[in-house]
């Protein structure tokens, strides 16, 4: 076969064809090798950092030496402050878009609203959340602040995510559900949402996995550079990973390299085990569902 | 057998309580978009108070003495964005047509989880990465004064728009029907030939979409660009403008906001950079959605 | 006993589809009344108006009055949950609900309320039996239900239905996924129930009809050409496009 193609009149252009893969399959390769490149230059030079004391200790003499575990815990709390906002309203907001709302005018500027919200520079949240949540609501630069300034730029990865996983459950459900006697909520609580847990999950994760590495937002909102101990209400300002390493490797001269590489490991662990976590649901779900 | 017809069941107010709040949830998308629209607003706007025009689109960024001219800020945002998608636009998108249309199984299967990871890498550590390892690359490499670059910040900014890019070309890839490719194929064109010839111009307002959407997550990115393009707010004004350091809307507003007092001029200026942020990102994202806007329709019916 | 009363009912769809006409029509209780007609003729349509399922379509207007018991049923304030739990249906393809074979029996009664236990399991396996899939199923009770197979997940669905102790039961050509052995015993299955239930059924064609009716309504086109006992339709049909019909003139 392939040598009757090659004395074909046309045999030039299979030649291209090959030569086009080829070129694609090496691009590609070029893509994938700096990404694990990144990975495991991290990994190399963060893990001498890594030890039991690095990740519970608090940071000291003007953090060059210590510990990071208030920025951990920072981290741990602004994702959690962020979940507990974003993720009802975003899988409400996303509940009404596939099970509710009509063919309108309306539903067309949410979801206008929506890209849009998706669309919106990390930094623009930023200050917004300073003059919204910091100034005008006068929480101040606190966990709150930062939390919710975080919620509303998660809110449209989990609504379109969660929307998707949604449209996703055959139609026919619904249908079988509601001439067994259900209403529209019953129908969406006992048979819908059960089955798009696992998308929905993908997708509250993947958002969250964002807000976790976000420094912008959190810049005037509720990061500081340091704190004598952890805080202890959700009106405290608080350290975060990514901007401590931002800090770090910026701000502060003379900073011993390792605890820089150990911070963007950890920080790297955290948000890519996120990742990972996700990555784990959404292919078993995928092996397991009937329909 | 009256009990058939008894009004509404007991569920039914529950049920209209839920109703109604997952209707709120539905409107709040428009909610925060005007909320975050009147805080730039009343935040920025007063900068025209305090700013005279002419200072304010001038070509000098230097807040100390009161020069706040924007423009080598906006130029420079778009002399980064502008390299990012040189590199990011034909890279995801070869990427896109090789995952999709090319790649055997496994290849599939391993760049797919990789390009989520680099979707997933916080723009700190790209940032990071930057400084400690491309920008002394670069500096030696191309023998610059310092590897603080827009070139620097134009390379990571592709990286970021890569897995945008990628994903959603190659969603606009996959729904291209089956058919046409067969046909294609069955008049003896070669693969190579379907793909440049059928399979991606029928997905062309896909492609064009992540394209549009890539750019914008450049704009808009911070972290990075701040981290590696020297902050140098100077007026790029030639294509020698890549291989200096430069200053961004994003990194500016990130970098100053921290040490300005509430309701000073500078304050606002930030602000009112802000807003220009925002209707940026706002036009590249309504266009974008125009582009292709076709929400997928509910064509199954009524079981029968 | 005459158990829902139709007058002047008609439907139409997004699409402009006149989908049922001016239809006037008895239906009695305990007897199997079948729709007959071909593809298009309006039956899964009159069948959904009797549960207000067309509720979930794109219905644009709808017309005239459908008594169940005397109480019109497509009247705003109707509570169609309680409808729905009282007029049961199987749809043509046999569809379980992604639960177990237990949960997918109890899913009506559960959603409706009923806590208890015992009270569950006796009516599950008083619908399995009705639905001839106990003796089946009974050891198995908590698989998926998607392991049963085709014939068995259709009298699941019946049973489901049957949970409820509806009054009607609607079948949309309830066999036509189905091998003639599971077929039959849809079909037995029916006779029994029709003593105690009404039964509106679209068959999936004519020799179905004729084994299983005791009534017949001829649908053609949106339209009520001809309704009587099954016996005078098939014997003595009185127009002639029924006529054709069955002899097999339109397909
Ligand atoms: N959900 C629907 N939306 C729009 N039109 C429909 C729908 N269901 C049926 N129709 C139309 O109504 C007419 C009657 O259809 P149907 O009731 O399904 O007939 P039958 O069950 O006798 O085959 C057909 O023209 C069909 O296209
Ligand atoms: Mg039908």
């Amino acid at each position: 076969m392939k040598s009757d193609k090659l004395i074909t009149p046309r045999s030039s252009a299979y030649l291209v064809e090959r030569i086009g893969f080829s070129t694609l399959a090496i691009l590609s390769f070029l893509l994938a090798v700096p990404i694990i490149g990144v990975i495991l230059y991290i990994i190399i030079h963060g893990a001498p950092a890594i030890s039991w004391e690095f990740l519970s200790r608090m940071p000291s003499d003007g953090m060059k030496a210590g510990g990071i575990l208030p920025a951990i815990v920072g981290t741990f709390y602004l994702t959690l402050g962020t979940a507990i906002f974003s993720v009802p309203l975003g899988i409400a907001a996303a509940i009404y878009l596939s099970e509710y709302a009509p063919e309108n005018r309306l539903t067309r500027i949410i979801r206008i609203a929506i890209i849009n919200l998706a669309g919106i520079p990390s930094i623009v949240y930023g200050l917004f959340g300073l003059g919204l949540f910091v100034i005008f609501l006068k929480l101040g630069t606190s966990i709150l602040a930062a939390s919710l300034t975080l919620s509303i730029m998660t809110l449209p990865v989990i609504i379109t995510t969660t929307e998707e996983s949604l449209r996703a459950v055959p139609y026919a459900f619904r249908v079988v559900s509601t001439s067994l006697g259900t209403s529209r909520w019953q129908t969406i609580r006992r048979v819908v949402l059960p089955q798009a847990v696992p998308g929905i999950l993908t997708g509250v994760i993947l958002g969250l996995e964002r807000a976790a590495g976000e420094t912008a937002p959190i810049l005037f909102t509720g990061a500081t550079f340091f704190l004598p101990q952890l805080p202890n209400s959700p009106l405290d300002a608080t350290m975060a990973l990514p901007y401590h390493l931002f800090v770090i490797s910026t701000q502060v001269p003379g900073m011993p390299i390792q605890i820089q590489y150990g911070t963007v490991l950890v920080l790297l662990v955290f948000v890519l085990g996120m990742n990972i976590v996700a990555t784990v649901i959404r292919s078993r779900a995928r092996a397991r569902r009937q329909w | 057998m009256p009990e058939i017809f008894e009004r509404r069941s007991r569920e039914s107010h529950g049920e209209w309580v839920i109703t109604r709040l997952i209707q709120t949830a539905g409107y709040s998308s428009i909610f925060f978009v005007l909320m975050i629209l009147y805080f730039l607003l009343a935040n920025g706007l007063p900068v025209m108070k305090d700013v005279s025009l002419s200072n304010l689109f001038s070509t000098v960024w230097y807040p100390i003495e009161e020069y706040y001219g924007i423009l080598p800020l906006i130029l420079g945002s778009l002399v980064v964005t502008l390299g990012a998608a040189l590199i990011g636009v034909p890279l995801g998108i070869l990427t896109a047509v090789y995952i999709s249309e090319i790649a055997p199984q496994w290849v599939k299967e391993a760049l797919k989880p990789l390009i989520e990871i680099l979707a997933g890498i916080p723009s700190v550590v790209l940032g990071f990465l930057g400084a400690i390892v491309l920008s002394p690359f670069l500096r030696e490499s191309l023998n610059l004064p310092t590897g603080l670059t827009a070139l620097t910040g134009s390379i990571l900014l592709g990286a970021i728009a890569i897995p945008t890019i990628v994903s959603i070309s190659e969603d606009a890839l996959n729904t291209v029907p089956r058919a046409y490719r067969e046909a294609a194929l069955a008049l003896g064109t070669t693969r190579w030939q379907t793909i440049w010839g059928v399979t991606v111009p029928a997905a062309r307002s896909g492609i064009l979409m992540a394209i549009m959407l890539g750019i914008g997550r450049s704009i808009g990115e911070t972290m990075t660009v701040m981290m590696v393009t020297g902050n140098a707010p100077v007026m790029p004004d030639s294509l020698g403008a890549l291989f200096a350091p430069i200053r961004t809307m994003t990194a500016t507003i990130a970098s100053e906001m921290g040490e300005v007092s509430g309701g000073s001029p500078h304050y606002h200026v930030l602000f009112f950079i802000g807003i220009v942020l925002f209707l940026i990102t706002l036009g590249v994202n309504v266009m974008a959605s125009r582009i292709a806007f076709r929400q997928r329709k509910r064509s199954e019916r009524v079981l029968s | 006993m005459d158990k829902i009363v139709v007058e002047h009912l008609n439907l139409r769809y997004s699409d402009g589809t006149e989908s049922l006409r001016d239809l006037n029509l008895v239906i009695p209780a305990n007897a199997i009344t079948a729709l007959m007609g071909p593809a298009g003729g309006g039956k899964s349509t009159f069948l959904r108006a009797l549960n207000r399922l067309n509720d979930l379509a794109d219905v644009v207007a709808q017309s005239g009055r459908v008594l169940i018991d005397g109480k019109d049923i497509l009247e705003p304030e109707m509570d169609v949950i309680a409808l729905r739990r009282k007029v049961g249906m199987v749809f043509s393809r046999p569809l379980p609900l992604p639960l177990t074979i237990y949960q997918n029996v109890s899913y009506g009664l559960e959603v409706a309320g009923e806590r208890n236990r015992e009270v569950l399991d006796k009516a599950v396996k008083l619908a399995l039996d009705q639905a001839e899939l106990w003796d089946e199923v009974h050891d198995r009770l908590s698989d998926p239900a998607e392991a049963l197979s085709g014939g068995q997940k259709q009298r699941l669905c019946l049973a489901r239905a049957l949970a409820l102790k509806p009054e009607v039961i609607l079948l949309d050509e309830p066999t036509s996924a189905l091998d003639p052995v599971a077929t039959a015993k849809i079909e037995s299955s029916l006779s029994e129930l029709k003593k105690n239930y009404t039964i509106v059924i679209a068959p999936h064609n004519t020799q179905q009809t004729a084994r299983v009716a005791d009534w017949v309504a001829f649908f053609l086109q949106g339209e009520m050409i001809e309704f009587g006992p099954s016996k005078d339709i098939f014997t003595r049909p009185k127009d002639k496009r029924t006529e054709e019909y069955i002899l097999g003139r339109y397909g």
